[in-house]
């Protein structure tokens, strides 16, 4: 009866863990993301600078621009160009347009995606209205920057970068 | 032989206690086997009623029945139903009756804990089907239950949240109850390497069981706080991550199906040597090949996610990964075919089940290897022909088992020898309606067919037709099933020790129907 | 006994082929994967057949030993059993072999897909949303922007009127594509997850709120081609058809042309974004 006990605590254990281990696998999927790029998220501040020391003005990478604004959330929201062609290492600005079309004032996030998946760490943003939620007021409108720049060590194969932002409301989650 | 089982100890001498209360405080491993079995049972009937439904909806083009709507809590509710209501809880019923018998063990290592995590089921389960009865109805977004769909769902979601947890806390305590008292309760002789293989494969599916089920565990905990309590795991409104929930569910889904399927090929390793009369071929090898399944389990997951959009190098490993499972399962099958092979055999109920399942779980299997080429996987993902894959691993894997088992061990339960010519009689009903409802889903998913659709186009019309009409075949055969069990129980031709001429082990050496205490003194295995 | 199943059995049989006939005329008994109008689908098809084939070899080979072992290890026909239970050459053979057919198969299948995510030096982009129960489409190089939506009668689905030939597979604006060309798809969704596929194409690809993914196609042969959602989204998952209309490249052009937003591009996505969340607002009740 005594061995029962000790093998029955040591599965318990095993249990606690693993249930641990499933709440562990947010965080370790983000790194996992951070790694490989899979997530479609989007890079760091700090590579920044380094980037910015190695313009490359023999290359050429198209960035193109998407947009959705979800259901549920009543913005009209689009980039004001579809695409940039852009030297890496060089940091450029793009200007993104929403505009609450109901009356009321909306809490909303952006969620950024780049595809290729593998590009999406070369990507890096200095100034993004993601960064942060955003509130519009009743029938409000906001012209909104995203500054970025490729990394030059964006692999050759690569030429086409789409950064796609997704409006969600976010009045659920807002921080006041 | 039997004398060992008939020296009763004084303080045991009552037997069991009368009446319903018997049920409810018993903690006799029989008894809780039983009671599993027959709630394993009527789930199975619940289940496949609901499934019933949905092809009846599916019998000709248009909305006929159901509304959409219910149509989704139908699909979701018989999967959550039949995979966790009807399967697993019918595994343990086996190990609860079997483990102690084939171990040489008076009962189970942890009598009272195995009493609550029988009663813990009835409770889940009313939890589930009571989601019916709510506003927004049960849960309908499919038994994956996806984020973020599932965090849309009404009412009925969240008691489905509180019951996954009651009955994985319910397989949790089964699971630990298998391995203390396998590795605690063997009769001295007993060796690890000379237990019967279904008591191999149940340690290792407890092991499975233990590892994964808290994992769904935290991941339906996650949706249930996204859902009410302002946490965003996986709702990309507040930064959290749809695919995440994939992950993290697979993680668990993927063991999962090997904890449905382990102890199947635990029971036919059991019967095709019996009715061979010939010892199961490459015994150590079926127990690494069953190790080795399990192992890979953890690292295929991502391999029912292929159209998300996984980078190419995630692609390929879990499409290398996955192929590789085809090696140990080949080697059961071949080591199957090999006991059979120059054997003395005779083909009974329960031997014609196994037969069935060798056969029709390779169909399952090689259709597996067909999904896991991702190219190809792209077309079938999400379509019927997935349907038909996963319907012939569990339903002609898992289920087809069980019954074998049933038929196989039922003069051993009962004390009396079932009906034969009902047994075959159902054997091959169950067997040709299977594939009339199953095969042409192949077919269909190829042609184009998505899965979890209520209406379809014309095209598809002919073998959904075909695919009904089994199923409701399917379905009423199943009460002759009841019938048979019915009947065996309340009488028919006295079953021997033995009862099967070429079984061995431990419970064929104490009387048929078993004596509701055995091995209070320990047999001594040579 | 059996006599009277036997009847039932062939009745049902007979219901059956009269089914069958009646639309033989519509339907083909498809069996396989409908013919590919692209190389990554015909190539998929190639795959498909090579690996069901290869298959199905080792399913008979396996299965006839079985079978011949049931029919002469049979102990009414006096078989006695032996006594061997155990072979490590055959269970080396077994893993080995098993192994070397897995190879032969993964390589073929890494080219394809290889060849398959391989999204580069497209011609054009059209960006896919998926809503409930609706799909977005937007041509990001040539500035078209519309939903697409079940078109089939609610007459036809309630049964109150015959269906048609496209039923459940037809929609109010089709998707206009030009044939020979890369065209390079991105992917998303606005609500909850939804799948975009069209068998003839050989793609099937999630679309994810909050992610964009992509894939790619060139059409050969012009021609309409359907698909549906393969994600379950809810209750009109059933319900959301794809339909693809590829034509020449002149074609295409005008229909662009035809197609195009109009100058003033704030007032049609106002109008848009109104008709959007009405559109979304009506699904969800």
């Amino acid at each position: 009866m005594i061995a029962s006990k000790s093998l029955v605590s040591k599965l318990l254990v095993v249990v606690v863990c693993m249930f641990g281990f499933g709440y562990a696998l947010v965080p370790l999927y983000d790194l996992f993301c951070d790694i490989t790029g899979i997530g479609g998220k989007t890079g760091q501040i700090e590579q920044v600078v380094a980037a910015q020391e190695r313009i490359d003005k023999d290359r050429v990478v198209t960035v193109e621009f998407t947009s959705v604004s979800t259901s549920g959330l009543p913005w009209e929201f689009r980039p004001e160009k579809n695409k940039l062609k852009v030297h890496p290492g060089e940091i450029y600005e793009i200007m993104y347009f929403a505009k609450n079309n109901s009356s009321q004032s909306v809490v909303g996030q952006a969620i950024p995606s780049v595809t290729p998946g593998l590009a999406s760490k070369y990507f890096n943003k200095t100034e993004c209205f993601c960064f942060t939620q955003q509130t519009l007021a009743g029938k409000e409108q906001k012209d909104m920057p995203v500054r970025f720049i490729i990394d030059p060590d964006l692999p050759e194969d690569i030429h086409t970068v789409t950064l796609s932002y997704s409006f969600f409301n976010a009045q659920k989650y807002a921080q006041n | 032989m039997s004398s060992t089982a008939e020296h009763h100890h004084d303080d045991h001498h009552h037997g069991p206690a009368k009446g319903f209360m018997r049920w409810v405080t018993t903690t006799n491993h029989k008894d809780i086997g039983t009671m599993y079995l027959i709630f394993s049972l009527v789930m199975f009937m619940v289940g496949g009623f609901m499934a019933l439904i949905v092809r009846a909806e599916l019998f000709v083009p248009g909305l006929q029945l159901v509304d959409p709507h219910f149509f989704n809590q139908m699909t979701t509710m018989h999967a959550l139903i039949m995979v966790f209501g009807a399967i697993m809880p019918g595994m343990v019923g086996f190990a609860n009756w079997q483990v102690p018998l084939m171990i040489g063990a008076p009962d189970m290592a942890l009598p009272r804990l195995n009493n609550w995590s029988f009663w813990i089921l009835p409770f889940a389960f009313s939890l589930i089907l009571s989601g019916l009865f709510f506003f927004g109805g049960g849960p309908a977004s499919g038994w994956t239950l996806y984020a973020p769909l599932t965090l849309q769902g009404g009412i009925g979601v969240d008691l489905t949240i509180f019951a996954i947890h009651m009955m994985g806390i319910s397989s949790i305590m089964g699971a630990i109850n298998v391995i203390v008292t396998v590795f605690n309760m063997r009769a001295p002789g007993m060796t690890l390497m000379k237990m019967p293989l279904f008591v191999w494969t149940w340690v290792i599916t407890a092991f499975l069981l233990i590892a994964v089920m808290p994992v769904f565990a935290g991941a339906v905990t996650m949706v249930l706080t996204d859902r009410h309590f302002g946490t965003a795991f996986f709702d990309p409104a507040g930064g959290g991550d749809p695919v995440l929930y994939q992950h993290i569910f697979w993680f668990f889904g993927h063991p999962e199906v090997y904890i449905m399927i382990l102890p199947a090929f635990g029971i036919i390793s059991q019967i095709i040597p019996t009715f061979s009369r010939k010892k199961l071929f490459g015994y150590e090898s079926m127990v690494f090949a069953t190790a080795g399944i399990a192992f890979l389990s953890f690292i295929v997951w991502a391999h029912h996610m292929f159209t998300v959009g996984m980078p190419l190098a995630g692609e390929l490993y879990f499409m290398y990964a996955t192929m590789l499972i085809a090696v140990p399962t080949g080697v059961k099958i071949f080591n199957w075919v090999s006991t059979m092979w120059r054997g003395s055999m005779t083909f009974e109920t329960p031997m014609l089940y196994a037969i069935a399942v060798v056969f029709l779980f390779t169909i399952g299997g090689l259709s597996g290897l067909m999904l896991a080429i991702v190219p190809a996987d792209f077309q079938y993902h999400d379509t019927y022909f997935v349907v038909a894959h996963f319907h012939y691993v569990l339903f002609s894997g898992a289920i087809m088992a069980m019954m074998g088992g049933v038929f196989y061990w039922l003069p051993k339960w009962t004390g009396h020898m079932y009906d034969e010519r009902l047994g075959k009689w159902q054997f091959w009903l169950t067997t040709i309606f299977f594939n009339i409802t199953f095969f042409p889903q192949h077919f269909l998913g190829l042609a184009g067919m998505p899965r979890r659709i209520p209406d379809y186009n014309l095209q598809f019309a002919e073998f959904n037709f075909m695919s009904s009409v089994g199923a409701m075949g399917l379905g009423i055969t199943q009460l002759l099933f009841i019938y048979i069990i019915y009947k065996a129980v309340k009488g028919g031709e006295k079953a021997t020790t033995e009862v099967w001429e070429g079984a061995e082990g431990l419970e064929w050496t104490v009387p048929s129907p078993a004596p509701y205490h055995t091995f209070e003194t320990p047999p001594v295995v040579k | 006994m059996f006599r009277p199943l036997g009847n039932k059995l062939l009745s049902i049989l007979v219901g059956l082929v009269s089914v069958l006939m009646t639309n033989a005329a519509m339907a083909e008994y498809a069996l396989n994967l409908p013919p590919p109008v692209t190389s990554t689908a015909e190539e998929i098809l190639t795959l498909h057949n090579l690996i069901l084939l290869i298959c199905l070899i080792i399913f008979v080979l396996v299965f006839s030993v079985m079978f011949y072992s049931m029919f002469a290890h049979r102990k009414s026909k006096g078989a006695k059993a032996a006594s061997f239970h155990h072979s490590t050459t055959l269970e080396i053979v077994w893993t080995v072999i098993p192994v070397l057919i897995l190879i032969g198969m993964a390589v073929p299948s890494t080219a394809t897909l290889v060849r398959m995510e391989d999204t580069t030096e497209s011609d054009m982009t059209v960006k896919v949303t998926g809503y409930q129960w609706f799909w977005q489409y937007e041509y990001l190089d040539d500035d078209v922007n519309f939903y697409s939506k079940l078109s089939t009668p609610r007459a036809q689905i309630e049964g109150r009127e015959e269906k048609g030939e496209n039923y459940l597979l037809e929609v109010d604006r089709e998707v206009v594509l030009p044939i020979g060309e890369k065209i390079r798809f991105l992917f998303t969704a606005a609500d909850v997850i939804h799948a975009w596929w069209i068998p003839q194409f050989g793609i099937k690809k999630d679309a994810i709120p909050g992610y964009i993914t992509e894939s790619w196609v060139r059409i050969d042969e012009p021609g309409v081609y359907t698909g549906q959602c393969a994600e379950l989204c809810g209750k009109d998952h059933g319900f959301m058809p794809i339909v693809v209309r590829a034509v020449t490249q002149e074609e295409y052009a005008q229909w662009v042309a035809e197609n195009q937003a109009p100058s003033d591009s704030t007032v049609s996505s106002a109008n848009q974004g109104e008709e959007l969340n009405a559109a979304a607002s009506v699904a969800t009740n």
